[in-house]
């Protein structure tokens, strides 16, 4: 049985020699409690049910004390804490979403639009020629996210470099959280897992790289600094 | 006579407190905010304000009224999913200002754009914004995506909510894929011949994809329609759907993980 607190019993206790004090002056002062006509009105209706169940048919045997309209039951529930409200097992540090969150989202979109706006009256995004079909330019590149695999095209038959591994790259990264069983987020207890993307995202980062800066005219190999940049955001 | 030397003229200052207090008595102003909203009761700053600020305001879709204290650390989340969400809001914004301008044909579609550059005011600003602005929320869902596996957070109860981040990083991708083609210059026709030729190895079903996509065998005015179309309001409707998921999800799932 839980505890009750000492203050909380005192209470209680203070509570109920009032509620006996006040009903024997309360009841010289008129019953102050429940006003009277509510009170008539309370036994008109239970004499109104009372002549309802006293003129039913002779079914048998209503019980004296039955509700309007002849009910018998009465609902009794005991609901235990928890079933339907979660009770919080201990109480978390917790601070008020305003002004301490939203005064940092502000900032955050703030410095967010002022940095895209400066970037952008300074670096104008490019507009080459209008699309020419008989022109096809050399090096053709796909955009930078899909250069990693543009790079694994050079490497693998396309079937591959083009399905089969980036679909297996997919499905492991979408069943990441069901095949890492290991439930601790601290990274002393992750090393493997932590490893295991480290690894997979440099190699990504290393074709992105390549493709975008080391491809040359026919996708051949070059250095950036000797035959230039072939490459177009 | 004796009353106006009795009450001198209200000052300008008494007039707008007037005007104030009958603009917030009325019933259109009381219909506009809703009991509690802090633009009918004033605010000053205490717990309970604090609650009402959320509680009685549309942001008690986004947020709860309390938070963990550590989750509002910017060392934790970095703001990456929440410069993810207004980047996608800002080009939203942008884009439909590109709108405006222009035609999703063979025939139009790169002069609309030229024209845009050097004839419309603020036009070539409004589309390096959007340009970039997407160049961005690319790396900043993928920052993101990473912030999230190195925190563990996709552990449970948060499973689920990493296979719609996956959904939605597939859907950003999409988003820039089908934008690059749209200025229709060199660069946008053959970086989407790539990527598009990619989709043909898919065993099965790829070239039908591709030709459903393409509109054809190859690229042409067909493309560009479909593309736009998927562009402007396709996978944003889309991403929207799953976004509103993912935040809600964020809730459900006890709020942010950690901390560490
Ligand atoms: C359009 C792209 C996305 C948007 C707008 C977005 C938005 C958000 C926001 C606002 C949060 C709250 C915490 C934070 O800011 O870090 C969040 C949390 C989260 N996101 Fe995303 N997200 C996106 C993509 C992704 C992706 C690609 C993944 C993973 C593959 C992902 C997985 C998660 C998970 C697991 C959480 C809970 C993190 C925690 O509790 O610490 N989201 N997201």
């Amino acid at each position: 049985m839980t505890e009750i607190p000492e203050h909380l019993l005192k209470r209680a206790q203070a509570a109920r020699e009032k509620a006996a004090g006040g009903d024997a002056g309360g009841a010289q002062a008129g019953g102050d409690r429940i006003p009277d006509q509510l009170l008539d009105r309370t036994k008109a209706a239970s004499d109104g049910a009372a002549a309802v169940v006293a003129s039913a048919p002779a079914g048998g045997g209503v019980p004296v004390g039955a509700g309007p309209g002849g009910h018998t039951q009465r609902l009794l529930t005991v609901v235990k804490s928890g079933s339907i409200q979660e009770a919080k097992a201990a109480p978390v540090d917790k601070v008020h979403t305003w002004p301490h969150l939203l005064a940092v989202e502000f900032v955050a979109a703030l410095a967010c639009t002022a940095f895209l706006f400066v970037f952008s009256w300074v670096v104008n995004a490019p507009l080459l020629q209008a699309a020419d079909f008989n022109k096809t330019p050399n090096p053709s590149k796909a955009p930078w996210y899909f250069l990693g695999l543009q790079e694994l095209l050079t490497m693998f038959h396309p079937m591959i470099a083009g399905v089969t591994l980036p679909g297996m790259g997919l499905i492991a990264l979408i069943l990441a959280p069901y095949l890492d069983r290991n439930a601790s987020n601290k990274p002393e207890d992750r090393k493997f897992m932590t490893s295991m993307m480290t690894m997979f995202l440099m190699f990504w980062a290393v074709l992105t790289i390549i493709g975008s800066f080391f491809r040359g005219p026919g996708f051949n190999f070059t250095f950036p600094w000797r035959d230039g940049i072939f490459f177009e955001l | 006579m004796a009353k106006v030397l009795d009450n001198p003229r209200p000052t300008a200052k008494e007039r707008l407190a007037k005007i104030g207090e009958q603009m917030q008595g009325s019933q259109a102003w009381n219909s506009i905010f809703r009991p509690g909203s802090i633009f009918r009761k004033g605010y000053t700053d205490s717990p309970r304000n604090r609650s009402y600020v959320i509680m009685n305001s549309v942001l008690y879709h986004l947020h709860p009224v309390k938070v963990k204290r550590h989750a509002v650390k910017v060392s934790y989340t970095l703001c990456l999913g929440g410069l993810s969400f207004f980047l996608f809001i800002l080009l939203t914004v942008t884009g439909i200002f590109l709108m405006f301008f222009y035609r999703p044909t063979g025939a139009n579609a790169w002069q609309d754009i030229q024209t845009l550059q050097t004839s419309v005011t603020f036009g070539l600003l409004v589309r390096n914004m959007h340009r970039w602005g997407a160049h961005l929320m690319v790396l900043s869902v993928f920052l993101h995506m990473a912030r999230v596996f190195y925190h563990g957070a996709y552990k449970p109860p948060r499973e689920f909510n990493w296979v719609i981040g996956v959904i939605l990083l597939t859907l950003t991708l999409l988003l820039s894929f089908t934008g690059y083609l749209l200025p229709w210059d060199q660069l946008a026709l053959w970086a989407v011949t790539v990527g598009t030729n990619m989709m043909g190895y898919s065993p099965l079903v790829g070239n039908q994809v591709r030709f459903v996509l393409l509109g054809g065998v190859e690229i042409g005015s067909e493309t560009l329609l479909r593309w736009y179309v998927l562009h402007v309001i396709m996978f944003p409707f889309i991403i929207i759907i799953f976004m509103a998921i993912h935040f809600w999800r964020v809730r459900k799932d006890g709020g942010i993980s950690g901390p560490l």
